[in-house]
């Protein structure tokens, strides 16, 4: 491991004693939110995979049930029938803050009552159950980008703050701890070699009487 | 687009067609340079949640990436009509194991 160069000065010890007591606290305070966000993360992730189960299972029956409807009708008239647009579905966004990470929150809003934007006359009974079944899917798929969003970024940011604590746990401390052992070591030899040049001294003094 | 779009969906014109009906922007779009670009302009438009089908999710994983860390948009993959290929739940699976190490949630049904 690359060592630290240091001056061994006394002034150099208290600097390093007070890096290292934050460098201590850095790594509790980090390994605290690591586990917290795991903790976090094994709840959110068992969520997502559960909304992503039923979102897939669902999704593709509707999507199946369009197929067919496609089948049934001909291609211009489902064109006709969704070319004129729904009122836009709008989400409103809000963040939260979770261990100072920004998580998006999600919320479809949409009125209690589904209707179709198309006339019952051209198109067949497949794309209106196709369709109604779609909608019915919507706020779980909603959710389920909620979900998956706040995933990704826990993810990260465990995977950060793992190699921060790490990086501070095997790297910063010791190397601190290494330097402050190395002056400790300098200032007490400095210090033994002062006592033995005086009991020198004194010797020759006593030797000249 | 004259309007803005906050749920856009974007994959082949048979997967995303039913998304109009229940008001969603809708891109026919299944090459993966233009599905890129396309995903960087909802981006910029505010757009608040891209769903795409999972051959286009495959092949745009450059703007994927890119969004991933920050909070909008949200790029989802959602299975096409063709069924669900598993593309998503390999991005469940990784997530798990790029955060914890270890896979823990599929281990145990596999």
């Amino acid at each position: 491991m690359a060592q630290l160069q240091v001056k061994p000065t006394r002034m150099e010890l208290t600097n390093l004693k007070k890096k290292r007591k934050v460098a201590a606290r850095g790594h509790k305070l980090m390994k605290d939110k690591r586990d917290e966000m795991v903790r976090r993360f094994i709840a959110y992730a068992r969520r997502n995979k559960e909304l992503r189960e039923q979102v897939e299972q669902k999704l593709s029956a509707a999507m199946g049930q369009f197929v067919l409807a496609r089948a049934e009708m001909s291609g211009e008239a489902i064109e006709e029938a969704l070319a004129y647009p729904a009122r836009p579905a709008t989400v409103s966004v809000d963040t939260q803050h979770v261990l100072s990470l920004k998580m998006p929150k999600l919320s479809l809003e949409t009125s209690d009552t589904f209707d179709y934007p198309y006339g019952f006359m051209n198109t067949s009974a497949e794309l209106d159950s196709a369709v109604s079944a779609f909608a019915e899917v919507l706020p779980m798929l909603i959710e389920l980008a909620e979900v998956e969003k706040i995933c990704n970024s826990l993810a990260d940011e465990i995977e950060k703050t793992r190699r921060r604590v790490n990086a501070l746990e095997y790297v910063m401390i010791p190397q601190f701890d290494e330097a402050i052992r190395e002056i400790k070591m300098k200032l007490d030899e400095n210090d033994r070699g002062n006592t033995t040049r005086l009991m020198k001294t004194k010797e020759m003094l006593a030797n000249r009487e | 687009m004259d309007k803005r779009t906050d749920i856009a969906m974007i994959g082949d014109r048979d997967s995303v067609l039913i998304g109009k009906a229940v008001g969603l922007g809708v891109f026919d779009e299944t090459d993966g340079e233009r599905a890129n670009k396309l995903i960087y302009r909802l981006a910029r438009e505010g757009c608040k949640v891209i769903f795409l089908t999972e051959p286009v999710y495959a092949q745009c994983s450059e703007a994927i990436n890119k969004f991933k860390t920050e909070t909008f948009p949200a790029i989802i993959p959602i299975p096409d009509s063709h069924g669900p290929s598993g593309v998503a739940m390999a991005a469940i699976k990784a997530n798990v194991e790029k955060a914890i190490g270890a896979d823990i949630l599929f281990s145990e049904d596999k």
